[in-house]
């Protein structure tokens, strides 16, 4: 299993063909209390850097974006039910959607987790 | 994910208390040409804090005017259509700066001390409305800015139990009533008023006493710092307009729906800016007017989107909205056309291409609940 991390702040925890994907907790932090998330139908194909699932704070609304490109296997209802599971476990129990990757050569060019959070505190 | 937009720290100027929020883990934000603080701990909580217990909001981004010399009530009656040549010493008055077609330059409020005016405006317009009011009121009226000042709101239920220790004698005002008071050294104006619906106080401090007075409150076990973000959700659900976003040039008073800032006297005389629309408006009502939306389902709408007729048609937009902390659901506040007002009527709402449910709703959404004197 290997994490990749998007300069959008997402992360894709990738487990054979299914890569699992949620916003990152520098994400979660800066959007400040979620007060609603939407996330994607199964079935529903998406390519890299599609809108995906939308995800909303007091704030602000923004656009969560595949990653990479493929089917959507699972949307996580848990999220749409309690949207604040992202503020408290945004790399864990709040991920978005599952995807069967149709091209593994799209993460290439991604940062794994070291790159991604030495990276953020640059921000 | 799509970027929020980037702060941008140029040419901001800087709060009395600037380092006192970050000290405190403010998360500073532009706005209004300030830094200041959009939030501490996060929004929902601070929103709850002061609806339960009592906020302290640094407001000094706002404009403090001083306007005196002779006439100065009669003059900015040109501008304002309130009574301020009856209006009683030290008792806050909500009003509007006017133009001559009847948009609204600004929104404040004025209170007279003696034969002086003590005038808050929003701090986007203050800059404006010195030049407006300069350009409009006769040269024998000065309008001085009180630059030097710095502007507290302590807001909630157990705003005057904390502000009593600070302050002692301060919880006999009641609601919309000012007194000058001192202490710590500092010389301050505390009115009872505030824009959270809540009851409170709103405290002009010198900027070099700020850091002081804002310990002190916070001493209390009550209160706690809260960042703009709340004062927008807080404010929202009290269905007070925001300049700027609800009103502004484009909108009159009786279309925002202030119509209790037009006083009787001056309805009979006219002779403000605007007037002729404004009357016409009060006889006639207005093409639109300002309402609140109760939003189905659960996802925010926001400034901007569209108010749509069964029939698809755009009879309004969305001035703001937001998830309301306290009724924990979407809740918003737009214009749409007059014969589409009546609380109860359905609406469609429109935003970036999808349709949600809406119903034009009473306002305020959360009950004020104001220190009125003869209440309890």
């Amino acid at each position: 299993m290997t994490l990749y991390f998007t300069k959008e702040h997402e992360w894709i925890r990738v487990d054979g063909e299914t890569a699992t994907v949620g916003i990152s907790n520098h994400a979660q932090e800066a959007l400040g209390d979620i007060v609603f998330a939407e996330v994607p139908q199964a079935g529903r194909r998406v390519s890299k850097g599609d809108d995906a699932a939308v995800v909303e704070s007091v704030k602000a609304a923004s656009d969560v974006y595949a990653p990479v490109s493929g089917e959507v296997v699972e949307g996580n209802p848990a999220v749409a039910d309690d949207p604040a599971i992202i503020n408290r476990d945004p790399e864990g129990e709040g991920w978005f959607f599952k995807l069967k990757l149709e091209d593994p050569g799209e993460l290439e060019g991604l940062m794994d987790e070291g790159a991604y959070r030495d990276w953020v505190k640059t921000l | 994910m799509s970027n929020e937009a980037d702060s941008q720290n140029q040419d901001l100027d800087k709060l009395p208390l600037d380092e006192w929020h970050r000290v405190r883990g403010g998360r500073m934000v532009p706005f209004a040409g300030y830094e200041m603080p959009v939030q501490y701990e996060g929004i929902i909580a601070e929103h709850n804090w002061t609806r339960e217990h009592a906020g302290l909001f640094d407001v000094s981004h706002m404009g403090q005017l001083l306007i005196h010399g002779r006439g100065t009530d009669a003059a900015l009656e040109k501008l304002l259509p309130g009574d301020l040549q009856a209006l009683a010493d030290m008792k806050p008055k909500y009003s509007l700066l006017l133009e001559e077609n009847g948009g609204i330059v600004d929104d404040l409020m004025a209170t007279r001390r003696g034969d002086d005016f003590y005038v808050v405006v929003n701090g986007a317009t203050k800059h404006g409305d010195i030049d407006y009011m300069h350009q409009r009121l006769p040269a024998t009226v000065i309008v001085d800015h009180m630059k030097e000042q710095a502007l507290l709101a302590l807001q909630g239920p157990r705003a005057a139990e904390v502000l009593e220790t600070v302050v002692p004698g301060v919880s006999e005002l009641s609601f919309m009533q000012a007194a000058p008071f001192r202490t710590l050294g500092h010389q301050l104006w505390i009115s009872r008023s505030g824009y959270t619906g809540e009851d409170g106080f709103e405290i002009s401090v010198p900027a070099v006493g700020a850091a002081e007075i804002a310990d002190a409150i916070v001493a209390h076990d009550a209160a706690r710092p809260i960042g703009l973000g709340a004062r927008d959700s807080l404010r929202l659900e009290a269905g007070l307009p925001l300049y700027g976003h609800d009103i502004d040039r484009e909108t009159t008073p009786v279309m925002a729906g202030l119509n209790f800032a037009i006083n009787k006297r001056r309805r009979a005389e006219g002779g403000f800016a605007g007037a002729l629309r404004i009357l016409a408006e009060l006889e006639n009502g207005p093409p639109q007017k300002r309402v609140g939306f109760d939003v189905e389902g659960r996802q925010p709408v926001r400034e901007g989107a569209l108010v749509l007729d069964s029939e698809g048609n755009e009879i309004g937009r969305i001035t703001s909205g937001g998830f309301s902390p306290s009724l924990q659901r979407p809740i918003a506040m737009g214009y749409v056309a007059s014969h589409l007002a009546e609380p109860g009527t359905q609406i469609k709402l429109e935003q970036r291409g999808k349709l949600f449910d809406a119903r034009v709703a009473v306002l305020p959404f959360v009950p004020h609940r104001y220190h009125r004197k003869g209440a309890a």
